[in-house]
């Protein structure tokens, strides 16, 4: 009983992290209907910035609350800049192209932003800051940390912040409206290309927020961490509905704690046959089994032809 | 000037004809390395062509072609290798490894059918991931794929005492065994273009057009969706394995990391970034896509040298940096590919897209 709340202890950290990704895939495929293969780039960008701004303010002396903070608005700032060029530089200019070719750009981006992050930051795994104190806590037999309280908590907080934006603001109003149609939208008075910047640098920031916690919680960071994690990410956002914000939220964080079951069980249900390494393959199983009996994910409306 | 047209001309077709049959010759003046890019090019060019069945054609976005070739390359490489002292010669171990990727492409295929675009796209991601997963952990309790090791010493190609390994004299030439494969590949590549010509104003081919155009549509006038979205999978699959096979003959070596995702990905990039459902364009995006990396490792180092008199930046880094911003501006200036269909340029034009 104790692996098992541990494990749903462990998954759903994961889980928030996931979720907080996930987001940001969401808001873009939900607004405009594209894969953004760069966004998890883009986190991984926010956990480097993080890394050398909080790194050298430490080193310079300074506290590490102050450090930590300015590190983690420096990589929000850096990933809201970096959202922003990207849809304006590569996307903007093939909002009416073929369905295929964004696709295609935004896998060129990913391979951009990562090779620019190996030149600046080198091909080695950096360590990541200690941000967040080191505090252990026992319950019912887990064991847990003060900074998986900490992403759990802040990951609620900033999607918290993100439902009331979108449900109680005008500019979420705006972007509502952008997504169920476009044209509408704009004979309404919508600025849509404000919208869908507003959609991607918001996506980013949340995307650094995660990118900050993966580093806090991992401790290692390296150019290629964005990739896999974006992956998962994506997973999570198909899984929920994708371009539904409460769907990525769950989606999110149900897939970290099957993750961490299926880590904790795998050896168990299979006699030993299969090890915990196979733990990559459940987000896909979980995600092809769900589809086939929900083809547009747990919380997704149903989705006209768009292929 | 109409390509298509000249293509199929007398003098065409010789002239292509003379070009192919000098390649391997005129790239060995540069080291056996550059016919064995030529080689992987070719070789790129089949599975582009595969995948075009079923991206192009049928409009089935599918981001784990790789799962395929891996089948196929695996089946080689377990059935003609010391790894189970096996050696089974090709007529059996070929057409074994397509029909197993066929198999896996129906197996794919068939819970896929429901899905739409983007939701078709990331399961044949996540099919992608787990083939590759299930071969690099499948060395233990039964060492079947000998894990992120790999299997070596697979044996090459060979027909009778005819290996494709080493060099060998014919009609006074000396043939390296990187120029064999160029011709095999060759023979293939021209086998798989006549399919893709033959398919695509065949019944079955225009049926998929339909589905790709519209599927709502194309169940109303009568065509069998499933079936056919079923062949599409199956049938590039069975290509995919193929491939696979050679590669892994070609190599003598292979591990899980050949297939990795990144590799789904510049499979459809050829396909897209040569313009989509136009078999020139595949073939076209394939070739530069396989060149243009070799060329740039071999060129932004001493580009560098020359110009600054060191070396910057990472040359590896800065190859990938330029090829990552050649696809961002290649879709940006020329959004339907390099070298589209006449009819989707068309569509483009009249929709003012």
């Amino acid at each position: 009983m104790d692996i098992f709340l541990q494990q749903i202890i462990n998954g759903l950290v994961q889980g928030s992290i996931y979720a907080l990704v996930a987001l940001g895939y969401t808001m873009v495929y939900g607004i405009m209907g594209l894969i953004n293969f760069a966004h998890g780039e883009v986190v991984m960008i926010g956990t480097l910035v993080t890394i050398t701004v909080a790194g050298s303010l430490i080193k310079a002396g300074m506290p590490v609350a102050v450090a930590g903070f300015a590190g983690l608005m420096a990589a929000v700032l850096v990933c809201m800049a970096l959202g922003w060029a990207l849809e304006r530089v590569a996307y903007r200019p093939l909002r009416n192209a073929p369905r295929l070719t964004p696709l295609i750009t935004a896998i060129g981006m990913s391979i951009v932003l990562q090779n620019l992050a190996m030149m600046i930051w080198g091909r080695n795994y950096l360590t990541f800051p200690a941000l967040l104190p080191k505090m252990d806590f026992e319950f019912a037999g887990a064991n847990f940390t003060m900074i998986q309280i900490i992403i759990v908590l802040v990951s609620a907080a900033t999607m918290g912040g993100l439902l009331l934006l979108v449900y109680r603001t005008k500019l979420g109003m705006a972007m509502r409206a952008t997504a169920q149609n476009p044209a509408v939208a704009s004979l309404m008075g919508v600025n849509i290309n404000r919208v869908i910047a507003a959609a991607f640098v918001i996506g980013s920031a949340l995307g650094a927020v995660a990118g900050v916690m993966v580093g806090t919680y991992y401790e290692i960071a390296h150019y290629q961490m964005g990739f896999m994690l974006g992956l998962k990410a994506f997973t999570a956002a198909v899984l929920g509905g994708i371009g539904n914000l409460a769907g990525a939220m769950l989606g999110g964080i149900l897939l970290g704690i099957i993750e961490a079951l299926g880590a904790g069980y795998i050896g168990d249900l299979t006699g030993g046959f299969l090890g915990s390494h196979y733990q990559d393959i459940f987000a896909f199983v979980v995600l092809i089994v769900v589809l086939m009996f929900k083809p547009s994910g747990l919380f997704g409306e149903k989705t006209g032809d768009r292929a | 000037m109409n390509f298509g047209r000249f293509f199929r001309s007398t003098v065409g077709i010789g002239l292509t004809a003379a070009i192919l049959l000098a390649l391997p010759f005129v790239a060995a003046t540069g080291g056996q390395a550059w016919v064995r890019i030529l080689d992987f090019a070719i070789l790129y060019v089949f599975l582009a062509l595969g995948l075009n069945i079923v991206v192009g054609l049928a409009g089935l976005l599918d981001l784990g072609y790789i799962a395929f070739y891996a089948v196929g390359a695996y089946t080689w490489a377990l059935l003609a290798s010391p790894h189970f002292g096996l050696h089974w010669p090709i007529w059996a171990i070929l057409p074994l490894g397509a029909g197993l990727a066929c198999f896996a492409g129906v197996l794919l295929g068939s819970p896929t059918l429901k899905l739409r675009g983007d939701y078709l796209a990331i399961v044949t991601l996540g099919f992608g991931e787990i083939v590759r997963i299930f071969l690099n952990n499948l060395n233990a309790p039964i060492n079947v794929t000998n894990g992120p090791q790999g299997i070596t010493l697979i044996d090459p190609v060979s027909f009778g005492a005819f290996k494709f390994s080493g060099t060998t004299q014919i009609f006074g030439f000396a043939l390296s065994g990187p120029q064999k494969y160029y011709f095999l590949l060759v023979a293939l590549a021209i086998l798989v273009i006549i399919i893709n010509i033959r398919l695509q104003n065949s019944r079955i081919g225009r049926a998929w057009q339909a589905i790709r155009e519209d599927e709502i549509a194309a169940k109303a006038i009568g065509i069998n969706t499933r079936n056919l979205k079923l062949l599409a999978f199956a049938m590039g699959a069975s290509f995919g394995g193929v491939a696979g096979g050679i590669f892994s003959a070609m190599q003598g070596f292979v591990s899980p990391e050949s297939f990795s995702l990144l590799e789904s990905i510049m499979i459809l990039a050829m396909v897209v970034l040569g313009g989509m459902g136009h078999i020139p364009g595949v073939i076209l995006g394939a070739v530069l896509l396989t060149v243009l990396p070799e060329v740039l490792r071999y060129g932004v180092g001493p580009l560098q040298m020359a110009m600054f008199g060191k070396m910057l930046v990472d040359p590896e880094s800065l190859r990938m940096l330029v090829f990552g911003l050649a696809l961002v501006l290649v879709m940006r200036f020329k959004p339907a590919g390099l070298w589209p269909s006449p009819e989707r340029q068309r569509e483009l034009k009249e929709t003012g897209k």
